[in-house]
C-alpha cells in the first residue's frame, strides 16, 4: 500500500465517528498497537522532548525500506504516533521524504500539530523525515 | 457595567452573572460547547472597561510620550503618568518608584542585570527557591554566570511550602538578594513573604518579590511589606498583554544602572558620553507600550471597583469546593498543599498523563493548563512530568465547577478503558 492509500484509508475509518469521543477512543486503541520501540533504544538519542509529552523513536533501514518503532508517555500522543508510524513505516526514503501527511488535517486532527500543543508529534514527524535523509544518505 | 458595580458597592453579594457579561470571550463556544476558562493563572480574560479603554486610546489619544509640544503628545503623557499614579496608589508605592516593563519576566531582568551590575560580586550569593517560575530562576543564573556568583536555593516540602528553616540558614553575610514568588503559579502557595523579608531585612539583604499571581487575588502594600523589588504583568490582572510594572525602593533604583539603552531614558547624549535620566525614566528606555499602561490602570481601576476583599471571598469559595469534588475522585493526587492557598488546584490522576487529560477536557470546552507550568524544577522533585492545573478568577462559578468534575471523570473513563 502506498502512503496515500494508507492515508486515505486511514482518513475513511475516521469518518464513521460522529463525536469526538469515538474518535479519541480510537486514537488511544491505535497507540495500543504501535510498534513498540525496543526498551534499550528509550535513551536520550531517541528521545523527542516535547513541552509535555515524550516521544521515542528508533528507525531501521531493510531492503531499502525504513521500518519505525516508538513510544509515548501520553496515550492520545501514543496514538497519534501510531498513526504516523503505520502510514510511513516500510517505504522508502525517498517516499517518506516526499510525503505530506494530509491525514492528520483531514481527520481534523490538526491542532494536535499546533506548537501550543507541544506533544512532541511536530518534532517526531520532522525527525522522521531527517531519518529518512539520514538512511537515503548512509545507503548511497 | 457600570450597574453592576453600583450593585456591587450597595451589596455585599457578589454578582457573578452580571460580571461575567462584562466578559464578552466567556460566551464563546468552543468544540461546540460553552467555554470554560479554568486557566486564568496563564491569563486573565478582559472586561469591556478594558477592551474598550484600548480602542479609545488609539481612537482619541495615540501619540507618542515625553516628547512632542503637541495637544496630542501632552495628552498621550498625561494619561500615561496618570496611569503610573494610579498603579503607584493601587501598590501604595511612590510614584517615581513604579517602572513600566514588558511584564514580569522583564521587570526581573531588569533587576537581575541592573542590581546585580551594582551590587554583585564574584563569590557573592543570591537566594532563590525551588519553587519559581522560569523567569524567576533562568535570571539570576544569567547574572550568577555573569558575576562568578552562586546561585542558592530554599528547598520545598512534600506539601508545597518553602522550608523556612533552611532559608534562615542560606541568609548570610555573601547573600546580596532574595528573589522568591509571593504565590506559587504551580502550587497555589501563599508564600510567609512578611517573614521572608523580615528574616533578609535582619540582615540587610533585600527582597525581590514575583507578584504576578498575587497581584490577580489580593491587595499588595509594598509599603506595609517593605518589599524592595516587586513585579506584576498586566495580562493577569485583566489588563493588556506586553505591559507589566516593577516596584523598586528609590533608595535601590538611584544606585543602579540604566537596563537597556536608547530614547528617552537618557539625559544628554554625547559622542564620548552620556548621562542618565533618574528613575523611573532611567529604565525606559525606547517608546513605551502607551497604551498598555494606560489600559493596565484601567484594569486595576476595574478590580478596585470590584473591591478585593469581595473577589477572594468568591475565590477562595469556588478553591474550596473545587478541592472538596476533586478528594472525591478516585486516583486523584494533588500538587501543592499548602494551608494558605490562592485558587489553583494542580493535580494529577493516577497511572494517567497529564496532556492526555487536558486534551480530554479541551474537547469538552474546559481550558485548563497542562504541563510543566515554567516550574521544570517543581516536577522533577515530585518525579511526575506535570500536572493538570485548574486556577480560577472571580468570574468562574460554582455550575462552571460541575460541569468540570463531569467531565475530568469522562475523561478518565475514556482513557482508562
Amino acid at each position: 500500500m502506498s502512503i496515500e492509500e494508507a492515508e486515505k484509508r486511514l482518513i475513511e475509518d475516521f469518518a464513521v465517528f460522529e463525536d469526538w469521543m469515538g474518535k479519541y477512543e480510537y486514537i488511544i486503541d491505535l497507540g495500543k498497537d504501535v510498534p513498540m520501540i525496543d526498551e534499550k533504544y528509550k535513551d536520550e538519542n531517541h528521545t523527542i522532548k516535547g513541552c509535555q509529552s515524550k516521544v521515542w523513536l528508533h528507525s531501521e533501514m531493510k531492503d531499502g525500506r525504513i521500518f519505525f518503532t516508538a513510544d509515548s508517555d501520553a496515550m492520545i500522543t501514543k496514538g497519534l504516533v501510531a498513526m504516523v508510524i503505520s502510514v510511513l513505516s516500510g517505504h522508502t526514503p525517498e517516499e517518506i521524504m516526499q510525503s505530506k501527511l494530509e491525514f492528520i488535517d483531514k481527520i481534523g486532527l490538526q491542532e494536535h500539530l499546533s506548537p501550543t500543543r507541544a506533544n512532541g508529534l511536530v518534532a517526531m514527524i520532522n525527525q522522521i523525515r531527517l531519518d529518512a535523509k539520514a538512511h537515503l544518505i548512509a545507503g548511497r | 457595567m457600570d450597574t453592576t458595580l453600583k450593585t456591587k458597592a450597595s451589596h455585599t453579594e457578589f454578582d457573578v452573572e452580571s460580571i461575567r457579561r462584562e466578559f464578552p470571550i466567556l460566551s464563546v463556544k468552543v468544540h461546540g460547547r460553552p467555554l470554560i476558562y479554568f486557566d486564568n493563572a496563564a491569563s486573565s480574560q478582559k472586561p469591556l472597561a478594558v477592551i474598550k479603554a484600548i480602542s479609545t486610546y488609539y481612537e482619541t489619544v495615540n501619540s507618542n510620550v515625553h516628547r512632542g509640544v503637541h495637544h496630542l503628545s501632552s495628552l498621550a503623557t498625561d494619561q500615561f503618568e496618570a496611569a503610573r499614579k494610579t498603579i503607584a496608589t493601587h501598590l501604595n508605592a511612590n510614584v517615581d518608584e513604579v517602572i513600566y516593563t514588558r511584564g514580569t519576566t522583564e521587570a526581573i531582568n531588569l533587576v537581575a542585570f541592573s542590581y546585580g551590575e551594582a551590587f554583585v560580586k564574584e563569590g557573592d550569593e543570591i537566594i532563590i527557591s525551588q519553587m519559581e517560575h522560569h523567569s524567576n530562576i533562568v535570571p539570576w543564573q544569567l547574572l550568577c554566570e555573569r558575576k562568578k556568583a552562586v546561585l542558592k536555593y530554599i528547598s520545598i516540602t512534600e506539601s508545597g511550602e518553602l522550608n523556612m528553616d533552611e532559608y534562615k540558614k542560606l541568609l548570610s553575610a555573601k547573600t546580596k538578594l532574595v528573589a522568591v514568588n509571593h504565590v506559587s503559579n504551580s502550587l497555589g502557595t501563599i508564600n510567609p513573604v512578611e517573614e521572608i523579608i523580615s528574616l533578609a531585612h535582619a540582615k540587610n539583604i533585600p527582597v525581590l518579590l514575583d507578584g504576578a499571581q498575587a497581584m490577580p487575588h489580593m491587595k499588595v502594600d509594598v509599603k506595609k511589606l517593605d518589599v524592595d523589588f516587586y513585579c506584576f504583568s498586566g495580562h493577569k490582572v485583566y489588563g493588556p498583554t506586553g505591559i507589566g510594572i516593577l516596584y523598586g525602593k528609590e533608595k535601590w533604583l538611584k544606585q543602579m544602572p540604566p537596563y537597556q539603552g536608547g530614547g528617552e531614558m537618557i539625559k544628554e547624549v554625547h559622542l564620548d558620553k552620556s548621562t542618565y535620566q533618574e528613575p523611573p525614566l532611567r529604565f525606559e528606555a525606547g517608546t513605551p507600550n502607551i497604551e498598555g499602561s494606560i489600559v493596565l490602570a484601567t484594569a486595576i481601576d476595574y478590580m478596585n471597583k470590584l473591591g478585593f476583599d469581595a473577589i477572594a471571598k468568591q475565590e477562595n469559595k469556588l478553591l474550596a469546593y473545587t478541592t472538596e469534588k476533586l478528594s472525591a475522585i478516585p486516583g486523584i493526587k494533588f500538587v501543592g498543599q499548602a494551608k494558605d492557598k490562592s485558587a489553583i488546584v494542580a493535580f494529577n490522576i493516577d497511572g494517567l498523563h497529564p496532556y492526555d487529560i487536558g486534551v480530554m477536557l479541551d474537547q469538552q470546552g474546559i481550558a485548563v493548563r497542562t504541563g510543566h507550568h515554567c516550574t521544570q524544577p517543581i516536577m522533577d522533585l515530585y518525579c511526575i512530568p506535570g500536572t493538570v492545573r485548574a486556577s480560577f478568577s472571580f468570574y468562574n462559578t460554582i455550575e462552571e465547577i460541575d460541569v468540570f468534575i463531569i467531565a475530568l471523570k469522562k475523561a478518565i473513563e475514556i482513557l482508562k478503558k
